[in-house]
């Protein structure tokens, strides 16, 4: 073919080796350490500060089995296994979990504006965090209560629902999927504002579960969410061929080799697991699902074979720091602090868009 | 003589109870360079459907490579065939050489993803359509015609024996109409790969194209080269318009 002369001269040129978009490795390196800072100084905040020393320590000798001579209290080994290392996990955990369900859903609705509550996860989930806080009803199984078991199932309810809802009609699957989302999620955002103006007393505890928080970590919490979220996310991981191909359109996704409805019903699950497990133990987390792919993206491109272990690792790290940042603000909902730390690095990526990248 | 590459045997099919491809029969031998034409709703992208599994008949068979569709899975069916895609619009920004890599997607592993082998497949590609100078640039911000070469490198990096294009041409100014025609048949008598375009243009088929297919009513009403297809009664029957608005080519050789 006839090389034209003008596309030629504003070509860029060709890329080799050069820039971070050619080095993932490097970027999961970099994550691992912010990810291992984010746990040093996680453990370290708090009414009581620990030295990261100390930390690295008390982490050696528990964990690693390493004899170290002990400088540290029992109190203090204390505060760092079972009160702050929960929470930092956690945080991590859930930052994973919502930084890949994003991936996934802004994959496969093919929306750079879905997140992993756009088809009524959250809605579901909030109504279930309520009636859980409104009926009568106690009991804990594992350290699960029934707001957590309720916002689980409410999540996941709410989700199946919607797909199926979404298979009647004769629009094509994405716009349905899209619009019952948003009409089962206003449905279910009605019953909570209802449950809310009924709850009374108990309206703070549900507005706290809104806003989101690692405050109710521990480790059986930690522990029992773990293998959903890991689970979930690496056979999400191992999918992402299909979201590959999804880049392209249903249709040519199919010509690709792909069984598309197969793999949107997959994904969607897997992706639905994930935010349901993350939305039970943290409650209502936003803007780590929808902006962490894009910064991602942004660095090293559409690709989800890189995407979603970089958001894992991104998410996990975003929510760290932010709940430190929470902690370190007299405890205020980790929620607020993701909310004000990414809406403005949103708006700054938006206006990158004139530089090549684009939603 | 091998079997048909491509073989449609009595197919009927039908979207939601409409019947639109009755009782077609179609045998597409390797190496060959087809047009499909005909009016619009004559049945064309239904076939292209039918051939590619993406629809199944509800009568009659198709067969790839001898082997009859039900028995392929999908990326059975993307080893074989290779189907360019129509109006991509892509969600994020992607560079040109990452939608030539999703060539790749059919052969890759699929936990470890692309191999030597695939790099140099993408390669190769970008080299064979004439891309290697877009490199590096967002494909939503390339022109019509670049756009359509990256896609048709994407459908080369795929390196299906069989290569299908639904109208490749639309959008397109003249120039980069005649490109990515020559570009066709330069697929085909080079490499060897068998192409089938559903085309509008019925100067270009019959330039390009040594054997023209014509739908109409979810038929083959004509078969052959162009010479033999587009003739006048027929033109005047089947797209409704004075013959003479058409002006027939007589193919060199």
């Amino acid at each position: 073919m006839a090389t034209h002369g003008e596309t030629l001269a504003t070509a860029r040129p060709r890329v080799g080796g050069s820039g971070i978009r050619d080095r993932p490795l490097l970027l999961v390196g970099f994550g691992l350490v912010a990810l291992l800072v984010a746990l040093v100084l996680g453990v370290g905040v708090g009414s009581v500060a620990i030295a990261p020393g100390d930390t690295l320590a008390i982490l050696a000798h528990r964990f690693l089995g390493l004899d170290l001579p002990r400088t540290w209290s029992d109190a203090t080994e204390t505060i760092v296994v079972d009160l702050r290392l929960p929470r930092v996990l956690t945080a991590m955990l859930v930052g994973c979990a919502l930084a890949v369900a994003g991936a996934t859903f802004q994959g496969l609705l093919r929306n750079p504006l879905a997140d992993p509550y756009v088809l009524g996860t959250a809605s579901g989930a909030a109504l279930g965090a309520a009636i859980a806080v409104l009926v009568p009803v106690r009991f804990v199984i594992l350290e699960f209560g029934l707001l957590q078991g309720l916002a689980f199932l409410g999540a996941l309810a709410s989700i199946y629902t919607v797909y199926k809802l979404s298979r009647i009609g004769g629009l094509s699957p994405l716009t349905s999927l899209l619009l019952t989302g948003y009409a089962v999620g206003s449905l279910l955002a009605a019953g909570l504002a209802m449950a809310m103006y009924l709850s009374g007393a108990a309206l703070r505890q549900i507005f706290t579960y809104l806003l989101g928080s690692f405050d109710a970590a521990t480790w059986p919490r930690f522990l029992a969410t773990l293998p959903i979220i890991l689970m979930a996310s690496v056979a999400i991981m191992l999918r992402a061929r299909s979201l590959n191909g999804l880049l392209l359109g249903e249709e040519a996704a199919a010509h690709l080799g792909i069984d598309v409805a197969r793999e949107r019903r997959i994904l969607l699950a897997l992706a639905s697991l994930a935010t349901a497990a993350a939305v039970a133990i943290s409650g209502l987390i936003g803007f780590v699902g929808l902006v962490v792919p894009h910064v991602v993206r942004l660095i090293v491109g559409p690709s989800a074979r890189l995407v979603l272990p970089l958001s894992a690792i991104g998410g996990a790290a975003l929510l760290a720091y932010a709940d430190i940042v929470a902690r370190l603000l007299g405890g205020i909902p980790v929620g607020v602090i993701t909310a004000v730390l990414g809406a403005p690095f949103f708006l700054l990526i938006l206006r990158r868009a004139r530089t090549g990248y684009e939603l | 003589m091998s079997a048909p590459i491509v073989e449609l045997t009595s197919v009927s099919a039908a979207y939601r109870e409409r019947r639109v491809l009755h009782d077609v029969s179609l045998s597409i031998a390797t190496g060959e360079r087809i047009a499909l034409i005909g009016p619009n709703g004559a049945g064309k992208s239904t076939l292209l459907d039918v051939a590619t599994g993406l629809l199944r008949p509800s009568a009659g068979q198709v067969r790839l490579t001898g082997v009859p569709i039900d028995a392929l899975d999908r990326l059975d069916v993307a080893r074989r065939v290779a189907v360019v895609p129509a109006a991509v619009d892509l969600p994020f920004s992607t560079r040109v050489e990452e939608v030539v890599a999703l060539g790749r997607l059919p052969h890759e592993d699929p936990f470890r993803g692309a191999r030597p082998a695939d790099r140099l497949a993408i390669a190769a590609a970008i080299e064979r359509v004439g891309v290697g100078h877009l490199l590096g640039r967002d494909v939503r911000e390339l022109s019509l015609g670049e756009r359509q070469l990256v896609l048709i490198a994407l459908a080369v990096a795929q390196e299906a024996p069989v290569l299908i294009l639904d109208e490749p041409t639309v959008h397109l100014d003249l120039r980069h109409q005649v490109e990515a025609m020559e570009l066709l048949v330069d697929l085909n008598e080079r490499d060897g790969t068998t192409v089938v375009a559903v085309l509008h243009d019925l100067t270009m088929a019959a330039h390009f194209f040594p054997r023209l297919v014509l739908l109409d009513g979810g038929r083959v009403v004509a078969d052959g080269p162009a010479a033999e297809v587009l003739v006048p009664d027929r033109i005047r029957d089947v797209f409704g318009v004075d013959p003479s608005f058409v002006h027939v080519p007589i193919p060199a050789g």
